[in-house]
């Protein structure tokens, strides 16, 4: 990770409920590199949104107890509102999940790509611009032809048509492919993608995520991908953070984690992937816990198959477990990843015994994680 | 289909809205109680003469027939006399509607303009002190009766404080203006008599207070409560991502999808506020057709009341079609998805 533009550490984010306050994302790290595209993956509840939704500043009603968001260094949580909305849309934009709904069904595409050139940035209206933009058509014809190249960039083949139109005219597949030239039309060096195309058929999908991906390459947009699908995330992306219940508990370049699935959340994930030869996946028992009341040691001990006793009482930190991959199970011995583990000491949290602690020639000899690993193969 | 065709198609569906309405006041003249015949000659009048009035009313002739004569009257401004004013009911009713519109209009006009920012306000500040606030008005302004606050508000701004006219439309030994709209206000501005579109603005402003609050009161509420549902909505989300102006996405984006419910309430408004300004102008002794429409109920005075009864029904009328326009407008899908 040399030059991130994106670094998330260590956050967290409650928000207050009727029930006390909901932890919804405990202590979650991760980073993205300038040019790279790393998926988020995880079941829906599980924090992913809540996630994005804290880097784009756009949780009002959160707080965030702790932790950094840092974009290009700098950190976006100890910036004011303006600020922050000087750069949201026009340093990091978002491609919405559902194309029927994410358009303003009541102005035209050209009117809202038309806003966005106008007024993105802007933390007010300024009557003195609206009454400049009301009298200078130079700079609305400019704006005009650079909506109508942009969906031409999308591969829409009538874009003027497409710019006078209402979304209601328009299908899913084009709506998101309007919905990618609005979020790529201040040309962002970070993209969020929440999960585009899951509401359209399966060939639309494909094609929207193969014209998504040719145009980030074009750019080199540093992409941030949101899915429940890791058969998506293996498509798109150069590294996978694997997310349950407010927590990063895996995380390895997409080739390595698929190569060797480590958690067992993960494992239950690519076994809940419908094949031909196994038919539909067996999917993962039980829920997601309670947020008010979150369980003090792992979050998916209660959904695990492999959970012993510990794992009720001890936090899994994340370790070290290969050369660029992190999990964060007690199966598995390691490195605490990303140093945290003086924070968590610091913090109290039982962790057991630092792994460096302990003799160095003993920290393989545990026999579940060994099983597994040796599943972990079979299982692609 | 294009904005023309929507208007075009919408006012043809009026058409037999009107023609409903026309039988409709027809028949309910014809049900109402009382021989009108009789009522007209008197107690003592013998049946032949009671026979021969009758048909030259052309009340022998089967009802179809009468519809046709009484509508072809109507068309032609033939209302038929007051019995109150001895006056033909229709230059009665000409003379009035003004006064009436004038408020009606202007009442609903300044509702809305305030309904919207307060609206607004209250709902993107949900449960905070500007939505409690705005819940205190809206409670306030629909319980209290118009004609209460209408009196209220004379003690209040006339008696107490001195500052405003206490009723009618002008103060005595200012001339109204040259009749063009008989919209004083409007009249005023063409003549260029300032003095006189004070004078009549002052006249205006209680009255309309006393009847708009309620209706105020009531879009209010409703721009609110649409505006928390829009809220929820993910374009708002998406526009917020874009880094759009937040009062850009309130009062573009949000309000334009959360006016709709409340125009419908606004144009049955004003039918309502035209047949129901009688409590507020009988109070502020405004020369208006409500009034007279209240007169005419309490004498009895049976042409007057088909004759109001049809203005405020082609109020009503009106109002939904410009309602009609207004959604086509504010919301393409009303015409898009029809065509």
């Amino acid at each position: 990770m040399a030059d991130p533009i994106l670094e998330v550490k260590n956050l967290h984010v409650h928000f207050e409920t009727h029930d006390g306050t909901a932890e919804v994302i405990n202590g979650i790290d991760f980073a993205i590199d300038r040019g790279e595209t790393a998926a988020l993956v995880g079941e829906t509840g599980c924090g992913k949104s809540v996630t994005v939704k804290s880097i784009m500043g756009l949780l009002p009603s959160a707080t965030i107890p702790e932790g950094e968001i840092r974009y290009k260094g700098e950190d976006v949580l100890s910036l004011s509102d303006a600020e922050r909305h000087s750069r949201r849309g026009k340093e990091m934009s978002m491609i919405m999940q559902d194309p029927m709904t994410s358009l303003n069904p009541v102005l035209t595409v050209g009117e809202q790509m038309m806003d966005v050139l106008k007024w993105q940035g802007r933390p007010r209206l300024s009557l003195s611009k609206l009454v400049r933009d009301a009298l200078s058509t130079g700079a609305k014809a400019e704006h005009r032809k650079r909506a109508i190249e942009m969906l031409g960039e999308v591969e829409i083949s009538a874009p003027e048509r497409v710019f006078e139109s209402y979304p209601v005219e328009l299908s899913g597949g084009m709506r998101q492919r309007v919905l990618i030239a609005i979020a790529l039309l201040s040309e962002p060096d970070l993209l969020i993608a929440d999960e585009p195309g899951t509401a359209l058929d399966v060939t639309t999908e494909a094609k929207v995520l193969d014209l998504l991906d040719e145009l980030v390459e074009e750019r080199d947009t540093s992409v941030l991908y949101i899915t429940h699908d890791l058969g998506v995330a293996r498509e798109v992306s150069d590294r996978i953070n694997v997310m349950y219940a407010g927590e990063i508990v895996e995380q390895a370049p997409t080739a390595d984690l698929f190569a060797n699935p480590q958690h067992p959340y993960t494992r239950g994930l690519l076994e809940s992937i419908p094949t031909l030869s196994t038919g539909i996946g067996d999917g993962i028992e039980g829920h997601l816990p309670d947020y008010t009341n979150p369980p003090a040691g792992c979050r998916f001990a209660d959904r695990c198959p492999h959970a012993e006793p510990d794992c009720h009482e001890a936090y899994p930190y994340p370790r070290q477990t290969g050369p660029d991959h992190a999990t964060a199970c007690h199966l598995f011995d390691g490195l605490p990843a990303r140093e945290r583990h003086e924070s968590l000491a610091a913090e109290r949290v039982d962790i057991g015994t630092a792994p460096w602690l302990s003799a160095g020639g003993d920290t393989h000899s545990g026999d579940a994680p060994g099983d597994i690993s040796a599943d972990g193969g079979t299982d692609q | 289909m294009s904005y023309v065709d929507y208007l075009v198609r919408r006012a043809i569906h009026s058409v037999p809205v009107i023609f409903g309405l026309s039988v409709l006041i027809f028949l309910i003249s014809r049900v109402i109680p009382g021989d009108p015949v009789r009522l007209a000659l008197g107690p003592e009048a013998t049946d032949q003469q009671v026979a021969a009035l009758r048909a030259e009313m052309g009340l022998d002739q089967p009802l179809p027939m009468q519809y046709a004569d009484w509508l072809f009257g109507v068309v032609q401004g033939d209302w038929g006399m007051s019995l109150r004013t001895n006056n033909n009911v229709f230059s009665d009713i000409v003379a009035r509607l003004p006064a009436t519109l004038e408020l009606t209009v202007v009442t609903l006009f300044f509702a809305v303009l305030l309904a919207i920012p307060f609206g607004v306000v209250a709902g993107t500040n949900k449960d905070r002190w500007q939505d409690h606030l705005s819940r205190i008005t809206a409670l306030f302004g629909v319980s209290m009766p118009r004609f209460w606050v209408a009196i209220v508000l004379q003690i209040v701004f006339v008696v107490s404080l001195g500052l405003l006219p206490l009723s009618g439309r002008l103060s005595d030994g200012v001339a109204p203006p040259p009749a063009v709209t008989r919209l004083y206000l409007v009249d005023s501005l063409i003549a260029g008599q300032f003095g006189t579109f004070v004078d009549a603005a002052t006249h205006l402003l209680l009255p309309t207070v006393a009847l708009g609050l309620a209706t105020l009161a009531q879009v209010m509420r409703l721009i609110r409560s649409d505006m928390i549902d829009e809220q929820r909505k993910d374009y708002v989300l998406a526009a917020r991502a874009y880094g759009l102006p937040n009062t850009l996405i309130e009062y573009k984006y949000m309000l334009q999808n959360a006016f709709t419910s409340s125009l419908t309430v606004v144009g049955l408004a004003f039918g309502f506020l035209l047949g129901n300004a009688f409590l507020v102008e009988i109070v502020f002794a405004w020369p208006g057709m409500a009034r007279y429409g209240v007169q005419a109920i309490l004498y009895q005075d049976f042409n007057a009341i088909v004759g109001v009864t049809i203005v405020v029904g082609i109020g009503f009328v009106t109002a939904n079609f410009v309602v009609d326009l207004l959604y086509g407008y504010l919301d393409p899908r009303v015409r898009l998805e029809e065509g």
